[in-house]
């Protein structure tokens, strides 16, 4: 993270972009001056559409499809991007600027080895002959913490971790040895416990190499620990700059002092004695992989129970359970006392009706092809019976009470914003009048101010409904925020249930110790803090 | 919580758009259609006028026999006449009716039996998925020209028959491939919920997954429509497709095939049965410039800018 050298290698001068939408040219980045040294790491934070992934690309000269440079100049190391040919522009890329994208599993082809991958970039720039690239690929592997890097190589894409592919893919950008490496958003798809290794392995391999990064990221905590320097943006323009200690503590502008102020909502926890929804002993398989094991859960009355655990847990599997989309091999799942079929096709309207779901991906959660109008009301009519304008009516009510208004019924899911579109999947479940509203990580595609109008709109829907939530999600704050309980599950089990604040004082079981260790804080200096801690951690799960 | 002052979800930004209606949208892409495309649709245009007004436009009746077999081209018969004395131009045009009608009933009958049931596979999956996509695999494997001959010569060769049987034959590719862009929707989040919700398979068919599958099925209609036609088209050339007297352009090349002996006495008379021909292959290229157009603006192929 040293700034000695204060050499300037990237310098973009009053940048505009266009992007193209709607038949039209729209600028998109609107005039962003950026400045970064040989060896420093600048953090490119906003919320999306504020233009960071366009700008990021823009450093390395280059236009995604419908978009296009307009003007400005991008200095790097004495030489106009803007002004230089596509051929010598891609001479640079892949040699002396390289990209690490947020999906590895995209970016890979599944059909090459990770060998393969890795030194192609070097050997078609003629930087190395295949042999030599190989050695240098081990050890960059070795660099970037990856197990057996002598042999992992070897191995295809799909034969390695989520979080293995992450850091090929930093060996990969680092395997030309490059000036400048853009990481847009590199860990967002990965969980807490992967993500910190990866975080510590790039942040040492860009050290360890005197890379220049830039990276592109909406959470502020891991910026914190990547970057010396931080530069929000918003709509396009720059809100302000500083160096990341100056950043946290002193922000001046009232959007910057808003970002960081946004995890601070929590709520009151609270227990019921009457349950509506009792989880049983449940044992649960895809095919004959078990996933569920001798799983008990339950559900308070008008409160909110959040499922944690990382992907892989057995937390959605729940609630494909719950749902009927997965019936259970053992256990029962009573509702109000009640069993309820296992089957989704045994079960009456009626059952149906009290159970709703909201999904993370509202895009693909509505039907593009539906207005508003349609989407809310399907239920409405499928459930109530009601006809014609009364069905209307409900709508209207319902988009009232999700802080819309009626001029958004005739309008198509692509027509909203993403915080629109979650909070039409939120009128949705109520149109049907559940008692229990299972959300399944509704907030993780959303940037933090939406996520916090969501989270807020879901709690005062409860104090005026009534209704009880499953929240299930990976994100600790959100957790902090919504429940009053807590569930962490591993592998399929749970490792504790309790109280909120049962579960987040001392003493934790050891996978809850790591899961809660593992995220980031706002707080410079903190990875390195936890890395010696989190060895100890993990060896004490076994 | 700072946070909260002047944020409002109404405001909140989505994608830069105008509302517009379908006929704006549909006049956009048209202006944007490239040259072949607008050639396509005025020629399928001037078809459809033909067909639909074909007893207006023809100088004769579609039967009618009149004195002279193989007249020569000339001011009563514009194309001449056939084997039988009826006029050439007046069956060409009679022959636009029931071709392009037959083909059209065909195919339509053809995707509602082949989307359909792919619907019903890619909903359901298991063994339903399984036993239906095993028998198009079937039906699939035998040389569906032979099959039709050996299925007309059994049932008969009326037009009835033609139309299920070419319908039943044909709908085997559109099962293919209504079920293959069916699936990548069935996995879709708002289909789950609808199964949720306790909609039947009905409404899971029609309102969930079918507006999301039309641009491909459209693409697919048109060259469906194509190779149905030209089967058709084909059956009757070998005389068990549509049978006399109704006009058809297959029969049509078969009936005056043998005046192509005369072009070196007589070059109109050496054209005369490739006329039907022609009449075949332009419109199977028209449909196909269009439907390449359209392809190409829904399947993303191509980067529109």
């Amino acid at each position: 993270m040293s700034t000695d050298s204060k050499e300037v290698l990237l310098k973009m001068r009053d940048m505009r972009i266009d992007g193209f939408s709607d038949e039209k040219w729209h600028e998109i980045i609107k005039g962003v001056d950026l400045t970064l040294h040989k060896g420093e790491v600048l953090g490119l934070i906003g919320e999306s559409g504020a233009g960071k992934s366009t700008l990021g690309l823009a450093a390395m000269g280059f236009a995604r499809p419908g978009c296009r440079l307009t003007s400005g100049e991008i200095w790097f190391d004495g030489v106009d991007l803007m002004k230089e040919s596509e051929a010598a522009k891609q001479k640079l890329r892949g040699a002396r600027i390289a990209y690490v994208a947020q999906s590895a599993a995209a970016a890979f082809n599944p059909a090459h080895t990770l060998m393969e991958q890795t030194i192609e970039a070097g050997v078609r720039h003629g930087l190395s002959s295949p042999d030599e690239a190989r050695e240098d690929a081990k050890k960059l592997f070795a660099a970037m913490d990856l197990p057996d890097p002598n042999n992992i190589g070897d191995r295809f894409p799909h034969q390695v971790s989520g979080g293995q592919l992450q850091r090929a893919m930093t060996a990969m950008a680092m395997a030309s040895r490059p000036d400048l490496i853009i990481f847009d958003e590199p860990t967002t798809a990965l969980d807490v416990t992967t993500q910190v290794n990866v975080l510590a392995a790039m942040r040492n391999a860009v050290e360890q190499f005197h890379t220049a990064a830039i990276y592109i990221t909406h959470d502020l905590a891991v910026v914190a620990q990547m970057a010396d320097r931080i530069k929000v943006l918003r709509y396009g323009v720059e809100v302000e700059e500083a160096d990341t200690q100056t950043m946290l503590t002193d922000p001046k502008e009232e959007y910057t002092k808003s970002l960081w102020s946004v995890r601070s909502i929590e709520k009151e926890a609270e227990s019921a004695d009457d349950k509506i929804l009792e989880i049983r002993n449940i044992t649960a398989a895809y095919g004959k992989v078990p996933v569920l094991k001798n799983v008990d859960i339950a559900v308070s009355r008008g409160k909110t129970v959040s499922i944690v655990g990382e992907s892989g847990s057995g937390k959605s599997t729940t609630a494909r359970v719950v749902t009927g989309l997965l019936p259970q091999l053992e256990g029962d799942v009573l509702f109000n006392g009640d069993p309820l079929p296992p089957k989704l096709k045994d079960r009456s309207r009626d059952q149906l009706q009290r159970i709703q779901m909201i999904y993370q991906m509202a895009d693909t959660a509505m039907n593009p092809r539906q207005t508003v109008r349609e989407i809310i009301g399907r239920p409405v009519e499928f459930y109530t019976g009601k006809r014609g304008k009364a069905v209307d009516q409900r709508v209207k009510e319902l988009l009232e009470m999700i802080e819309l208004d009626e001029s958004f019924m005739d309008r198509l899911p692509g027509e909203l914003s993403g915080g629109q579109k979650q909070r039409i999947c939120i009128a949705r479940a109520l149109a049907a009048e559940p008692e229990l509203i299972i959300c399944d990580e509704v907030t993780s595609a959303l940037d933090q101010i939406v996520q916090e109008g969501i989270l807020k709109l879901l709690m005062h829907l409860q104090e005026e409904l009534g209704v009880s939530y499953i929240f299930i999600t990976h994100d600790i704050a959100t957790v902090r925020a919504i429940s009053d309980e807590v569930v962490v599950m591993y592998q399929g089990e749970v490792v504790e249930q309790g109280g909120k604040q049962e579960i987040f004082s001392e003493p934790h079981p050891p996978y809850t110790e790591l899961l809660l260790a593992s995220v980031p804080e706002m707080e410079i200096g903190w990875l390195e803090k936890t890395l010696t801690t989190l060895g100890e951690k993990r060896a004490a799960m076994g | 919580m700072s946070t909260s002052e002047g944020y409002s979800a109404k405001d909140e930004v989505g994608q830069v758009r105008t509302r517009r209606t379908w006929r704006q949208r549909a006049w956009i892409e048209l202006k944007k259609a490239p040259f072949t495309a607008w050639v396509g649709m005025v020629v399928i245009a001037i078809y459809l006028i033909v067909a639909l007004f074909a007893p207006l436009i023809a100088p004769y009746g579609e039967a009618e026999i009149t004195p002279i077999p193989y007249a020569p081209w000339g001011a009563e018969h514009v194309f001449g006449t056939d084997q039988i004395g009826r006029d050439i131009l007046s069956r060409l045009i009679f022959g636009a009716r029931n071709t392009i009608g037959i083909a059209l009933a065909t195919t339509f009958l053809a995707f509602l039996i082949g989307g359909g049931l792919a619907l019903v596979a890619a909903i359901s999956r298991g063994w339903v998925d399984q036993i239906l996509s095993r028998f198009v695999d079937v039906l699939m494997a035998i040389p569906s020209l032979i099959f039709a001959l050996m299925l007309l010569s059994i049932f008969g060769s009326n037009i009835t028959s033609l139309i299920i049987i070419i319908a039943v034959l044909d709908s085997t590719r559109v099962f293919r491939l209504t079920r293959a862009v069916a699936m990548n929707v069935v996995v879709m989040e708002y289909v789950e919920a609808a199964k949720l919700r306790g909609e039947g398979l009905g409404w899971v068919m029609r309102r969930e997954i079918l507006p999301n599958i039309m641009p491909p099925l459209v693409a697919e209609f048109g060259l469906r429509f194509c190779f149905v036609f030209l089967t058709i088209a084909a059956l009757s050339f070998l005389g068990v497709g549509i049978q006399p007297p109704t006009a058809d352009w297959g029969s049509m090349v078969r009936e005056n095939a043998s005046l192509i002996q005369f072009a070196q006495f007589d070059l109109k008379a050496g054209i005369t049965p490739l006329l039907p021909a022609a009449a075949i292959a332009i419109l199977t290229i028209a449909v196909n410039f269009v439907v390449d157009w359209f392809l190409m603006k829904t399947s993303g192929l191509r980067d529109e800018h």
